[in-house]
């Protein structure tokens, strides 16, 4: 029986440690090329060990770095702004339809819930926020497109509402006199810290990787957020010597960029803060997934 | 109006007076929930706006777009847009592989899942299982963006790591991963695996860490082997989370991560076969080729089958499970 449990537990943590391996092992080979020399690149190609340390790629990106200065600013700026006022509506969107007495309940729940199920896609979508809201090129469009995210946060926040909130406790407030808006900044937001962290967070994510409404929407290169910035610069080579990235080098301008180890290392700039904050959070993310699925 | 309803108060509901009483009533129902009517507004205007009209503008794939005239302005076509759809071949490539990499996805994801799951149940130390169970997730917290830098690391052509380091050990010549589709049903699959599979391993192991313990005991007091527990009391309980997942993955097939196959691939043209999915169809169409009309029949027919889909799905969990089903 002992002997049993222990093979079983040695091969899983086995299995573990390899599955560990291969989900660092890629990050650790985008860290060590954007450190290597462009010419040994070059030659031996990307690998997990810097056969000859250097700096210039880093060194190039900092010499025109206004360009990624701006994109992280536009999109620190999107992501915040996004995610407050996403999740102040998905909240106040909710509250009601948590409030089993409120008579619009269940016309709202349902029009909730078919958002989950029938969207328009992208041609009507695109149409909407360029030919109706004119949202095209604005900075706007990086952020209306995400604010509700989907109906499952809304829904997710609604359940939590409704199942952790004593309804008595509301009622008791009501009595005082408190009003709605009072019992539901006070009293119902309070009480929700939970459910508001797990969904800011995921929201949080959306934003910092969105790169899809850029694409969409934006032609004007200047209001790109990193993920654009690092999209275009993989896809068109040219784009790294055409924009101002590194430009301004005197220096480095008159040879030809670090190209390759630059590529690396503009991608260890978008990725990094992922990979410093989530340790502090992961907790959060692991019960959020447990919890989004267990009741979407 | 609140004059109104202070006289609506007062009134008594005699005989000739009760259709008064009723719509009073209902002025004071509505005063006393507007707060909460104010407070769904912004989300139920954002709902309009974002979701309730592109599905009404579903109807200009019936339409041929022309931005002089306007959207509205523009002539109806009929089925014109479909027929021009449905008569290439994208039509056929695009719906099987959409729906081939679901079903693979499906099938071999649920499995080894479920597999994984199980293995990180029996790592007893609660220290190691949160470790591992950070790292498996955090591929899904990365930008497909970032995804695609790994993936070029390793796949270039000049300076990717298999080209360059892996290949010459076996004496094999320098393969142009991103000019030869038959390799791409496979780099797919390991890059969704890879970015998605952590996700659902927490997922089955929520479901795993919530059997009580003394189902296990009881099997053990009666000499059930390792093996007989999983097969008797682990599996049998989690299938309602199984099939659950199942089911709506099976609604969404018609859906696929845009992000993955535009992405990953650099949309390289000689690669479209293997990786010309609905959604990189319909976003081509649109912004590359700018052939909105056959872009919108795209996008309408992927909607309408997706919609049927998932009714199905959620129609057969509610009979299996009616907890479980969406609504």
């Amino acid at each position: 029986m002992f002997r049993e449990n222990r093979v079983w537990q040695t091969a899983a943590h086995i299995i573990y440690i390899l599955l560990t391996i291969a989900c660092i092992a890629p990050f650790v080979l985008l860290i060590s090329s954007s450190l290597t020399d462009e010419a040994v690149i070059l030659k031996s190609g990307y690998s997990f060990f810097p056969k000859e340390f250097s700096l210039d790629a880093y060194r190039y990106l900092l010499t025109g770095g206004e360009s990624i200065a701006r994109a992280y600013g536009i999109t620190v700026f999107v992501t915040v702004f996004g995610t407050a006022t996403g999740l102040l509506m998905s909240a106040m969107l909710a509250y009601p339809l948590s409030r089993r007495d409120y008579p619009a309940r269940n016309i709202l729940l349902f029009l909730v819930v078919i958002t989950l199920l029938f969207n328009g896609g992208l041609v009507p979508t695109y149409l909407v926020y360029t030919q109706l809201l004119n949202l095209k090129n604005t900075i706007w469009a990086l952020i209306v497109p995400g604010l509700l995210m989907n109906g499952f946060n809304v829904m997710l926040i609604q359940t939590f509402f409704r199942t952790s909130i004593p309804s008595a406790v509301i009622e008791s407030a009501s009595i005082d006199g408190a009003g709605e808006f009072r019992i539901f900044w006070t009293i119902v937001l309070r009480l929700s810290t939970p459910v508001l962290a797990t969904v800011g967070l995921f929201q949080t994510l959306m934003y910092w990787n969105d790169w899809m409404n850029g694409t969409v929407y934006l032609t004007n290169t200047k209001l790109y957020g990193i993920q654009n910035v690092l999209n275009r610069i993989l896809s068109d080579a040219q784009f790294l010597a055409s924009s101002s990235f590194g430009a301004n080098s005197n220096v480095l301008a008159s040879a030809s960029p670090p190209l390759e180890t630059v590529k690396m290392a503009i991608a260890v700039i978008g990725v990094l803060p992922v990979l410093i904050v989530y340790p502090f959070c992961q907790k959060y993310f692991v019960k959020g997934i447990a919890l989004g699925a267990v009741k979407g | 109006m609140e004059r109104m309803i202070e006289m609506a108060l007062q009134t008594q509901p005699d005989s000739g007076q009760l259709a008064v009483a009723a719509t009073s009533k209902r002025f004071v129902r509505f005063r006393k929930y507007l707060p909460l009517t104010l407070m769904v507004i912004p989300g139920l205007l954002y709902l309009m706006i974002n979701n309730y009209l592109p599905m009404a503008g579903l109807v200009i794939a019936f339409k041929e777009i022309n931005f002089a005239k306007g959207i509205l302005a523009s002539d109806w076509v009929g089925w014109k847009n479909f027929e021009y759809l449905f008569a290439t071949s994208d039509a056929y490539i695009i719906t099987r592989n959409t729906i081939l990499y679901n079903a693979a996805w499906i099938v071999l994801g649920t499995m080894l899942a479920i597999f994984l799951a199980i293995m990180l149940n029996e790592v007893k130390q609660k220290l190691f299982a949160r470790f591992y169970q950070s790292v498996i997730v955090l591929p899904h917290l990365i930008s497909i963006v970032i995804v695609a830098y790994l993936v070029y690391a390793a796949l270039s052509l000049e300076t990717g790591f298999i080209n360059k380091s892996i290949l010459p050990l076996f004496g094999m010549d320098d393969i142009m991963f991103y000019f030869e589709p038959k390799y791409w049903p496979f780099i797919l699959t390991a890059v969704h695996l890879w970015k998605g599979l952590g996700f659902s391993v927490v997922v089955y192991f929520a479901a795993i860490i919530g059997i009580d313990e003394e189902y296990y005991e009881a099997a053990r007091l009666d000499g059930a082997t390792k093996w007989q527990q999983i097969r008797g009391i682990t599996l049998p309980l989690i299938s309602p989370v199984i099939i659950m997942l199942t089911l709506l993955a099976v609604g969404r097939i018609f859906y696929s991560d845009f992000g993955l196959f535009y992405q990953v691939p650099m949309n390289s043209g000689p690669l479209y076969e293997t990786t010309n999915v609905i959604d990189t169809y319909v976003y081509r169409g649109l912004l590359g080729l700018g052939d909105i009309g056959m872009s919108a029949a795209a996008g309408f027919y992927q909607s309408i089958v997706g919609f049927i889909l998932v009714l199905t799905a959620n129609f057969i969990v509610r009979k299996i499970d009616r907890d479980n089903a969406l609504f």
